[in-house]
């Protein structure tokens, strides 16, 4: 059956493409035919794509689900202490963080600008000037 | 010297001579059509970044080509392409025979004729697009997939009507809803058809708002179009960066003839989601993209000269291109209820219609229809899914057609 369909939509390529060639007109039937195939094609292409994107997907599903696993069999093995408060959020420092500045979620030609638009606003040397963190609010 | 002959000699070389003798009314029409495609450009907004250079392009090509006329000034030779196409003539394939006799505008769509273009602006477009609401829901593929219903039906509809197998080709493609995908398929196929199929395309994907709606009411229910989809999983960094390689690896594969398009589109999305080329998405995105669509829309106007323009067959490819659009509407639309029923009313069908890959208008029209039926309701970055799954169809699309007619 497969094969039959495979022989009937390379006969209706074949016809298309001698047709297209000769710069003849298609029959409708082949017409219908490549419609069909080529929507088919289309159908194909996307689903055996969809199926590829799935795999990756579980997979680095997989993957953070593990490592999320791990951070927080970490966090339990920590010893805890009682009497200093735990912090509200922990947050990554962003790339770009140096010196005594913590910078959450800003990139730091924005730390440097923020920094430089408070030392204007507040008309007070930047050296004089000491941040602890920069965070962006969401 | 003398004045009344130095006078006659400036006549006879005249356009003014021209659009009153012979066949030169056409050129007068085609005149007119251009000013309404920069009215539609200009004041209605119709994608008037090409459109607005199209017009102009058909502008200046009508009033510098007349058929019969003195064709050394004109900015594009309609003959001279002929020419490049015809295997019997001694210029056949000769880009230098265009470059030493064609005008300005010719020499322009040598970079339109060998696929560039088209190419360098499916490269922006993947530097612009973000496929993270694709790859978060990779069924939003199957609504891209049957969102290309358009294109084989408006195919069959034109072998119908009496065009080729390659003109028919170029004609289905419109349904992509995808103007460098069109552009790119025409050049090879039908040339001749290039101005026509151009203006269709983009004229439609400027009206996706007014085509669409009323198709998408017709073929759902209120409470489909209410449904609230759950909000989509995140993307990391990583899955960015490996998609484009797959898509690319797969789908070249599969369709070497999509190799143009899918690798400019794939590469544009890397610089975008490595991290490390923010110089050149930035510049393919913005710099590159709008030099691009310059020469675009310039050289694509050029190839609406009269005698080509103004025939029957113009008239049947708006008619099959609005077909064309609607039936792929209707495709991802009746593929999305066959979801909302498998999903047990979780997807909401309207997403369905932004398979048609004009991006984001077609998923910006899901997001209204959406908020019409519940106020609540955000479907947008739900409806991108579909919508740049359409970009990589069409594009599989018009590989399969290349494949088949070339």
């Amino acid at each position: 059956m497969f094969d039959k369909l495979t022989l009937a939509a390379e006969e209706a390529t074949e016809v298309a493409t001698e047709a297209a060639t000769k710069g003849e007109k298609l029959s409708i039937p082949d017409a219908a035919v490549t419609a069909v195939f080529g929507y088919a094609v289309v159908f194909f292409g996307l689903v055996i794509l969809m199926i590829v994107l799935y795999c990756t997907g579980a997979y680095f599903k997989s993957r953070d689900a593990k490592a999320k696993a791990a951070d927080e069999a970490a966090k339990k093995a920590a010893p805890a202490a009682p009497s200093a408060p735990a912090p509200a959020i922990e947050q990554k420092l962003a790339p770009g963080s140096a010196g005594h500045v913590k910078l959450f979620d800003v990139p730091d030609k924005e730390a440097a600008m923020i920094m430089a638009i408070v030392a204007d606003k507040m008309q007070t040397p930047l050296n004089e000037l000491h941040f602890i963190s920069i965070k962006e609010v969401k | 010297m003398d004045i009344l002959e130095t006078l006659e000699t400036l006549w006879e070389g005249s356009g003014f001579k021209s659009l009153f003798t012979g066949d030169g009314w056409k050129n007068l029409i085609m005149i007119l059509v251009s000013c309404v495609l920069l009215y539609l450009g200009i004041k209605k907004k119709f994608e008037p970044l090409l459109l607005v250079g199209i017009a102009f392009g058909c502008l200046l090509v009508n009033l510098s080509y007349f058929v019969g006329g003195d064709t050394a000034d004109a900015l594009y030779h309609v003959d001279l392409w002929d020419n490049f196409l015809d295997p019997e003539h001694a210029d056949y394939h000769s880009y230098g025979a265009i470059m030493a006799h064609g005008g300005l505008l010719d020499i322009l769509y040598i970079g339109v004729k060998a696929g560039v273009y088209p190419s360098l602006i499916f490269m922006g477009v993947g530097a612009m697009t973000d496929f993270g609401p694709l790859i978060a829901n990779p069924k939003s593929l199957l609504l891209g997939a049957a969102a290309q219903m358009g294109v084989f039906l408006a195919f069959f509809g034109a072998i119908c009507l009496g065009f080729t197998g390659n003109e028919a080709a170029s004609i289905g493609i419109i349904g992509g809803a995808d103007g460098p995908t069109a552009i790119f398929l025409t050049t090879k196929l039908a040339p001749h058809l290039l101005g026509a199929i151009a203006i269709a395309a983009y004229s439609y994907m400027a009206l996706i708002p007014m085509i669409q709606p009323p198709i998408m009411r017709l073929l759902t229910t209120e409470k489909e179009r209410q449904v609230k989809m759950e909000q989509a999983r995140t993307v990391s960094k990583t899955e960015k960066i490996i998609f484009p390689v797959i898509v690319a690896m797969f789908v070249i594969l599969l369709l070497p003839s999509t190799a143009p398009l899918i690798g400019c589109l794939m590469l544009g999305n890397l610089w975008r989601e490595c991290g490390v080329t923010e110089r050149l998405s930035d510049t393919v995105q913005n710099a590159l993209m709008n030099i691009v669509t310059v020469f675009l829309g310039i050289s694509v106007g050029a190839t609406t000269a009269a005698n080509r323009f103004l025939s029957p067959e113009t008239l049947k490819i708006i008619v099959l291109g609005l077909t064309a659009f609607c039936f792929s509407t209707v495709g991802g639309l009746l593929v999305g209820k066959i979801m909302y029923k498998l999903s047990g009313g979780k997807i909401n069908p309207l997403i369905g219609s932004a398979g048609v890959s004009a991006v984001p208008m077609a998923a910006r029209v899901s997001q209204m229809e959406g908020q019409k039926a519940n106020p609540k309701n955000f479907l947008l970055m739900h409806a991108m899914g579909p919508n740049v799954a359409g970009v990589i169809g069409s594009a599989i699309a018009a590989g399969f057609l290349l494949a088949v007619f070339k």
